[in-house]
């Protein structure tokens, strides 16, 4: 993240030098900061929302219920988090919220569940390295893999798109965006399990050759 | 009225109703977590501004196009229409951005051409990749992602990749 975060300045710049466009690039610097705080009060409002629901939610024990029915699928992607714990709720909120296409509200709920993660991960789970502090762990970067990768099953937005420019059926997009989203779906999954894989090896050697 | 305008509206009261039900106290309870919501509102906050600033750049810069221009021989051997390009391209990185490529996309060349059911299967089909990654990672203060940003990318690829054949063989050219 942070080399893309390096690279795409400079580059930036170097285009905005070829194609004669560096005022633009220069004046995009101030309105977007500006449009950063925008988008913030934006979201504020909706995560105040859905932070204090989700609260509610799991007071009421209705967190617990729903995550007792996705878990089976869910632990077999987690790996060692405790089942039925705060982390696998939270998760479990985030996947469904993502699933129902809720937007705005997927964020919120999977900021909750990295935090739980994270809670739970540093402390006590057996069986997995805690990972030093300021490193992602596996089941972070699972988590937002999946939120990278779309679980929405109604793209409401396309359709919507769709339907102002006139389009005959608006949903019937519908097929090919559940084939599309299903191949990367499982091209996200290979990938972090794999890469996750090859990182664990890694990092087991580096410490086998430390002991010798 | 489409049955994803109930599912906000019915989720808030739903909730709120069968807290009350159980017996929760509401009120406090859900102003509790609500100051939660404000406190990680701040926290992501920083990363918002960098990533967007970044982004903003990079699309005032013109890169966008030249990418575009030169990653046109590729989309042909997966029979991916290059004036859809740029949507690939944006959509990793903005929401908004993406949106405004399809309203180029669908303008130009009409919602029900092969390149504007395209740009809408893309839509419709992955997320703002990096968006995502920063802001989940920086509301729990992480800063080495590992593997996190090749993972998701595989991902958008993926997305790219077949795109293009999906549309092609179920709803023609």
């Amino acid at each position: 993240m942070k080399i893309i975060l390096a690279v795409i300045p400079v580059a930036a710049i170097i285009c905005g030098i070829i194609t004669g466009r560096l005022p633009e690039v220069s004046s995009a610097v101030l309105d977007k900061a500006g449009e950063a705080v925008t988008l913030a009060i934006t979201l504020c409002g909706i995560m105040c929302l859905w932070s204090g629901l989700m609260k509610v939610a799991e007071e009421a024990g209705a967190v617990k219920a729903l995550s007792g029915l996705l878990s089976p699928v869910v632990s077999l992607l987690f790996r060692g988090l405790e089942k039925g714990g705060r982390a696998m709720q939270m998760i479990c909120m985030n996947l469904s919220a993502n699933i129902l296409g809720l937007g705005n509200a997927t964020t919120p709920l999977g900021i909750r569940a990295m935090e739980a993660i994270q809670e739970e991960e540093a402390g006590y789970v057996p069986g997995v390295e805690s990972p030093p502090s300021g490193e992602a762990s596996d089941n972070m970067i699972m988590l937002t893999v999946l939120n990278t990768a779309s679980l929405q099953v109604i793209p409401a937005t396309a359709a919507a798109l769709r339907a102002a420019h006139g389009a005959e059926r608006p949903m019937d997009i519908l097929p090919c965006v559940w084939i599309v989203s299903a191949y990367s779906l499982a091209a996200a999954v290979c990938a972090a399990k794999l890469l996750g894989w090859i990182s664990r090896r890694r990092k087991k050697r580096r410490s086998g050759g430390a002991d010798n | 009225m489409q049955i994803t305008d109930f599912i906000v509206p019915v989720l808030f009261a739903g909730i709120l109703i069968f807290g009350f039900a159980k017996r929760v106290e509401v009120f406090p309870v859900f102003c509790d977590g609500s100051a939660e919501g404000l406190k990680t509102t701040a926290e992501i906050l920083p990363a918002l501004i960098l990533l967007l600033i970044s982004v903003g750049m990079l699309q005032a810069s013109g890169a966008v196009e030249l990418l575009t221009q030169l990653l046109t021989p590729l989309c042909s051997a997966v029979g991916f229409p290059p004036e859809c390009m740029q949507m690939v391209l944006l959509r990793p990185f903005s929401g908004s951005g993406a949106i405004a490529v399809y309203d180029g996309i669908a303008a130009e060349y009409g919602a029900d051409s092969f390149a504007g059911r395209v740009a809408a299967v893309l839509l419709g089909s992955s997320e703002t990749t990096f968006y995502t990654i920063a802001v989940y990672f920086s509301a729990v203060k992480i800063r080495k992602t590992r593997y996190a940003v090749p993972a998701a990318l595989t991902a958008d690829c993926t997305a790219w990749i077949v795109c293009g054949l999906v549309v092609a063989a179920i709803m023609g050219n």
